[in-house]
């Protein structure tokens, strides 16, 4: 048996939304813990800089949790829930129980990988993936580096990269022009956001920025030699080191639908504090809606004023979030992902890329549970977090299923697992 | 002089600045692939934030680990290929 330990509340994951729940319900005097399955705090926008924070307000953040009594349990996954109020999870030392009077959800988003010939070669990475290794040791110095999908993120990866001395030979954005204007427009309404963006801009001046483009395959024999870009009728070619490729973000929802918190439309949905379907379980950030640090910011504030009572403090940040909730809506109907890119993938591009399942045997199938079932498409170690949102936008398929434990984890874990669950 | 690490990745020695990943480490030794697929084809990490295991390795004789989240340690054997 591994080690309990019991909290008022336990905050799971440690980005900007974990971060500041916890801030605020230790600030309420209640015995706060923060398990993250990353080395350290700060998620993965603020990734690797608790020691050397890269804003103002990454370090006030980092800062203010600094001073409370938060208890920080990292490089530590939380894989299932046992008995009422009691998570198991799982670190490189074992396994250990953590028990909770409220819980509050802030696991974050990954990136969306959608298929396409050549993108499971080694070097095509994730735009976010990308700038994740640079800020975890890899020298991108003097490469030559295509960035390319939807999103925000491809900006603020390309600026990270070329500050590391990456060469980024183009930013491809599959949105069209009209789209982006149409977005930009709602950006004047919020200064802080407009502020971040010609900031990016400056830092990114001299790189093209293409509009309308995607890449439709990737080269190489034993890693990535070139990308083949589409803009239009136009197609060419573009030699390069790595291809950093994300189509925008998909909230990470998993634990919560484990406990069977509602998830709507991939979101867990909750109420004007923040508490999903299920009692006492609270969640904020990403999960709960693609918006970005600033959003993320509040809600994690909200649930962490809210689990401590605080419910007046809670409700001083209602109109905040509102309009940032409103600039959300603009982002996702900005980086809307357009048709084409249904196309990409052939029959034989892998979609699964745990058990190697090509697009043409999950096709012949009529659902997820099907392919899955048949061709073992999202049964591999990933558990289909990479290919079901894939295979969500090219066949239109529900690909809404999860089961304990929501990461692989060793036998002795599942063992320790199911002896704290049996009648002692 | 950066603080380095010293490790090895398939039986070679190498130093690796301290706070680098064990995924970074494979990187920076100059190999983009860390596994086999189950068909056989190299693989490098694709999401670097413990998502989609393509980058998991052997780390002191213990597979399938995530090597994007483990911080290099001194005297550390890694795996790579599997």
């Amino acid at each position: 048996m591994g080690e309990r330990a019991e909290f008022d509340v336990l905050v799971v994951g440690g980005g900007p939304a974990g971060i500041a729940a916890a801030c605020c319900a230790a600030e309420a005097k209640l015995r706060v813990a923060v398990v993250d399955d990353n080395p350290a705090l700060g998620g993965q926008i603020w990734r690797g800089e608790p020691a050397s924070p890269g804003t103002s307000q990454s370090a006030t953040w980092y800062q203010r949790v600094a001073r409370l009594p938060v208890h920080i349990i990292a490089g530590t996954r939380v894989f299932a829930p046992v008995g009422p109020r009691t998570l198991m999870a799982e670190s490189e030392d074992g396994v250990c129980e953590l028990a909770f009077r409220k819980l509050i959800l802030a696991t974050g988003a990954r990136e969306r990988f959608l298929p396409f010939p050549g993108w499971t070669l080694p070097n095509v990475i994730g735009a976010g993936g990308l700038q994740a290794l640079a800020r975890s040791g890899v020298n991108v110095r003097g490469k030559k580096v295509v960035v390319a999908g939807t999103g925000p993120l491809l900006l603020a990866a390309a600026a990270h990269l070329r500050q590391g001395g990456a060469e980024i030979c183009l930013i491809a954005e599959q949105a069209s022009w009209r789209r982006l204007l149409a977005f930009s427009v709602g950006l004047a309404r919020h200064p802080s956001k407009l502020k971040d963006a010609l900031a990016l801009r400056r830092e990114l001046a001299g790189v093209p920025y293409l509009a309308g483009c995607w890449p439709v395959a990737a080269q190489g024999k034993e890693k990535l030699d070139s990308v083949i870009l589409r803009r239009g009728a136009k197609t060419w070619n573009v030699p390069c080191d790595y291809l950093a490729c994300g189509f925008h973000l998909v909230p990470n929802t998993e634990l919560a639908a484990l406990l069977g918190c509602r998830v709507e439309q991939g979101r867990v949905r909750v109420d004007d504090f923040q508490q999903t379907t299920v009692a006492d379980v609270y969640c904020a950030g990403e999960p709960t809606g693609i918006g970005g640090l600033e959003l993320s910011l509040v809600e994690g504030q909200i649930a962490g004023h809210a689990v401590a009572g605080h419910l007046d403090a809670a409700r001083g940040l209602f109109a905040k979030r509102k309009g940032l909730r409103r600039f959300a809506a603009g982002m996702d109907r900005g980086f809307a992902l357009r048709h084409e890119l249904r196309n990409l993938p052939q029959p034989d591009t892998l979609v699964c890329r745990c058990e190697d399942v090509p697009l043409g045997r999950v096709r012949e199938h009529s659902s997820w549970r099907a392919a899955k079932l048949l061709t073992r498409c999202g049964m591999g170690p990933c558990q289909g977090r990479v290919c079901a949102p894939a295979v969500e936008f090219l066949l239109g398929w529900n690909v809404e299923s999860v089961r304990p434990p929501v990461f692989p984890v060793r036998v002795e874990s599942l063992i320790a697992t199911a002896a704290s669950q049996s009648p002692s | 002089m950066p603080d380095l690490v010293q490790m090895t990745i398939n039986g070679v020695a190498v130093r690796i600045p301290r706070g680098s990943t064990v995924a970074a480490a494979v990187l920076l030794a100059g190999s983009s692939a860390l596994r086999r697929s189950v068909s056989g084809e190299l693989r490098g990490p694709l999401c670097g934030m413990g998502v989609c295991f393509e980058c998991r390795v052997a780390i002191d004789g213990r597979r399938h680990v995530r090597s994007c989240q483990l911080l290099c340690r001194e005297g550390m054997e890694v795996t790579i290929g599997g």
